[in-house]
């Protein structure tokens, strides 16, 4: 058994090597966040069950591995790339592999004349102001060692940058491909998407495995959405079912903004998503939603955070679960309403589905008001497949595991029909429907 | 004989609720149950229909000479049995329209037909809207959510019309309408009355049976059929209420 300060030791020891294989990467004024993050990873210590936002989830599978940084990205085919594209949708796209940009495989030429889009690495190098600006402004190094991890060690993602006006009305698909072999790969995809004033722009996160082997992706994307500016994001996680998976997604709202995020997973061994909007100024509209479907060992974490900072701003959070074979679910959806965030409205609202005797999940709603003329409300429920339903369905001569197809469906559906684009829903039914016909 | 039911005993929670019932409906029949509340009535729907809760501890059902009793819900629906609930089920998120073609298609299935395509099933769905009257809106919805008490009625027997069952249980499909709606409802069974078919309609009033007469009038009465007559039993019910059923077979008070 590995000891947990001997893994920390591990990924510290990694990093002159990792500084070597820079090249001149170490003048930039990103190295020295590196720095700085790679002192602050040694300073913190990996989460235990003491911790309170780590109760429910324990991470110990995922401190029993030394993963490898990944050095280069092995070679794909495009059509491994095609199983994960969504049929039929015009879009730009980004791939990653084993979190290296894949110049080849990616198709963002036609849109280069409207916005900034490129790798971050490329971002770093050039200096980009954006990055000065922006960079690891949201997502705190100093007191959560996975994001000190991701600081410490990145080297790609995705970077975007839309100017003020733009509208940006094709989908931009970021896609992370993950293949690990025997190799224990570790990745630290880190993005940065900003959307200036009256700008607008939708972004699919995607998260993929090739085989199902075991790799560690630790990904940090950090949101800028600015006064008016509209961002749709989309996350979709089908990886290996041996894999870990440890996100943050930071989004700061100025003014009038609206930011949706749609989360669906189906998980990995650990998979735990730090999901944190704020309000930086009045007239801001959030939706949060999220689709999980687990079985087997799985673990998976929702921890949302909305911080309604500012008042006349509206939230709107639906997580759902789905569970079957030993799995264990966390949702923990955090609203803060700050003293001066009058005319809050924020609605929350978690619901989960257990198909077995043996899955599990615990729910916290945690509502923390200090402003008083404010509309607040959440609710939680764990039940079973409704058996009157069941009856009903199997009554009209529907056989018995089509009939629970059909309400598991119409259970996802809620989450899954808030997705703007018809065919990124097509890609989720598709997504749903394989795993429960098997 | 089309449905052969012979000392039928069930229970739920370790209660018995029927206490031996024998029936026997053979096809081109209309009967009628009807009898005091808490009788046992959609108890005897729910067993026939395959209602996993309720347990079945003595006694036989044949259904067109198959045991019932080992059949799966579906199989039974698959095989021809329907049941028109006393209170349908909302099921939130799952169109009426899907779960029709979904069912249909199920059932063409296992009587080794070929499956609608959508246009057919479409076709074939608006013929028996008209039969019922349903509005089109009403199939795009949710099934049963939302739905005022008619139209649910209203839905169980356009979907009965849909199904084209060999015998179908008609649980107090009639209660709670207004006399424009039960004429519908009545219109759609009449119409698909057919020498090949039979009706079960469990019902508390006398009212529908002006509408769809019955061959057979029976008394469910602490889970046991205690009387049976033709239509005019009925009318003698609605006159007198159950006590002179009570007289009749005082041993059962
Ligand atoms: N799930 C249950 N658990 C316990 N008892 C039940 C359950 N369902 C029904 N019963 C009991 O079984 C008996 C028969 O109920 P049933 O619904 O079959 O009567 P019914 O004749 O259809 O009545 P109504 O005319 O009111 O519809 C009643 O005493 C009822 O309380
Ligand atoms: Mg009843």
């Amino acid at each position: 058994m590995i000891q947990t300060n001997e893994i920390n030791k591990w990924y510290i020891s990694l990093f002159d090597e990792f500084e070597r294989n820079l090249n001149g990467g170490t003048k930039s004024p990103v190295h020295q966040l590196r720095k700085k993050a790679i002192n602050d990873f040694s300073q913190l210590s990996f989460p235990t069950n003491k911790d309170e936002e780590w109760r429910f989830t324990n991470i110990s599978p995922l401190l029993k591995y030394k993963f490898n940084p990944a050095l280069n990205a092995p070679f794909i085919e495009k059509e491994e790339v095609d199983r994960f594209r969504f049929n039929g949708m015009k879009c730009s796209l980004m791939v990653f592999v084993n979190g290296f940009f894949s110049e080849e495989l990616s198709e963002i030429e036609s849109i280069k004349d409207k916005l900034t889009i490129k790798s971050i690495s490329t971002a770093i190098k050039e200096n980009n102001p954006q990055i000065q600006k922006h960079f690891n402004k949201y997502a705190d190094s100093s007191t959560q060692i996975f994001t000190a991890l991701s600081t410490a060690y990145i080297i790609d993602g995705a970077f975007i940058h839309v100017p003020e006006g733009i509208i940006i009305e094709e989908p931009i698909h970021i896609l992370f491909l993950s293949s690990s072999k025997d190799d224990k790969i570790l990745s630290h995809p880190r993005n940065l998407i900003i959307a200036e004033k009256n700008s607008q722009v939708l972004i699919i996160e995607h998260y993929a495995g090739l085989d199902n082997s075991i790799y560690f992706t630790n990904a940090v994307t950090e949101i800028s959405v600015g006064e008016n500016a509209v961002v749709h994001h989309t996350k979709i996680q089908e990886e290996s079912k041996s894999s870990f998976h440890i996100a943050r997604m930071e989004t700061v709202q100025e003014r009038n903004s609206c930011f949706t995020s749609n989360m669906i997973s189906l998980g990995g061994e650990i998979t735990r998503n730090d999901f944190n909007t704020r309000f930086n100024g009045t007239g801001g509209e959030s939706e949060l939603n999220g689709l999980f479907l687990i079985d087997d060992q799985q673990l998976f974490d929702a921890h949302t955070l909305i911080d309604h900072a500012s008042p006349h701003c509206n939230s709107h959070e639906l997580y759902r679960g789905i569970l079957d074979g030993k799995s264990r679910g966390v949702f923990n959806g955090k609203i803060i309403v700050r003293k001066d965030a009058q005319k809050t409205n924020a609605f929350q609202e978690n619901n989960n589905i257990i198909l077995s005797n043996e899955a599990l999940v615990n729910t916290k709603p945690q509502l923390e008001i200090f402003a008083d003329d404010v509309k607040c409300s959440h609710g939680a429920t764990v039940g079973q497949l409704d058996n009157e339903a069941l009856f009903y369905l199997k009554s009209r001569g529907i056989g018995e595991e089509k009939s629970r197809d059909i309400l598991i469906h119409a259970f996802a559906s809620d989450v899954v029909r808030r997705i703007k684009i018809d065919k990124i829903k097509d890609h989720i039914e598709n997504i749903l429907t394989e795993k429960f016909n098997n | 004989m089309l449905l052969e039911i012979k000392d039928l005993h069930a229970s739920i929670e370790g209660k018995e609720i029927l206490k031996g019932i024998n029936l026997s409906v053979n096809e081109g029949e209309i009967h009628a149950i009807m009898g005091p509340n808490g009788s046992g009535k959609s108890t005897l729907a729910q067993v026939l229909a395959g209602r996993e809760e309720y347990i079945v501890t003595k006694g036989e059902v044949f259904f067109k000479g198959k045991n019932l009793l080992t059949l799966a819900p579906e199989d039974r629906a698959r095989e021809g049995i329907f049941l028109a609930f006393q209170y349908p089920v909302e099921i939130p998120g799952v169109s009426n329209t899907n779960m029709l073609k979904t069912a249909v298609n199920e059932i063409r299935k296992y009587r080794g037909e070929e499956e609608y395509d959508a246009m057919e099933f479409l076709q074939m769905i608006k013929s028996k809207m008209k039969l019922v009257e349903l509005e089109q809106a009403l199939l795009s919805r949710a099934v049963n959510e939302g739905y005022s008490g008619g139209e649910k009625k209203r839905n169980e027997i356009f979907q009965m019309a849909v199904l084209e069952p060999k015998l179908a249980i008609l649980d107090e499909t009639d209660s709670g309408l207004d006399i424009d709606a039960l004429r519908i409802v009545a219109n759609g069974v009449n119409m698909l009355k057919s020498p090949d078919n039979a009706t079960i309609l469990v019902t508390h009033y006398q009212r529908l049976l002006n509408y769809i007469v019955p061959d057979f009038v029976h008394v469910l009465y602490k889970g046991r059929i205690v009387k049976s007559g033709g239509k005019e039993l009925a009318l003698e019910l609605e006159e007198k209420g159950y006590d002179f059923i009570k007289d009749d077979s005082g041993v059962l008070v």
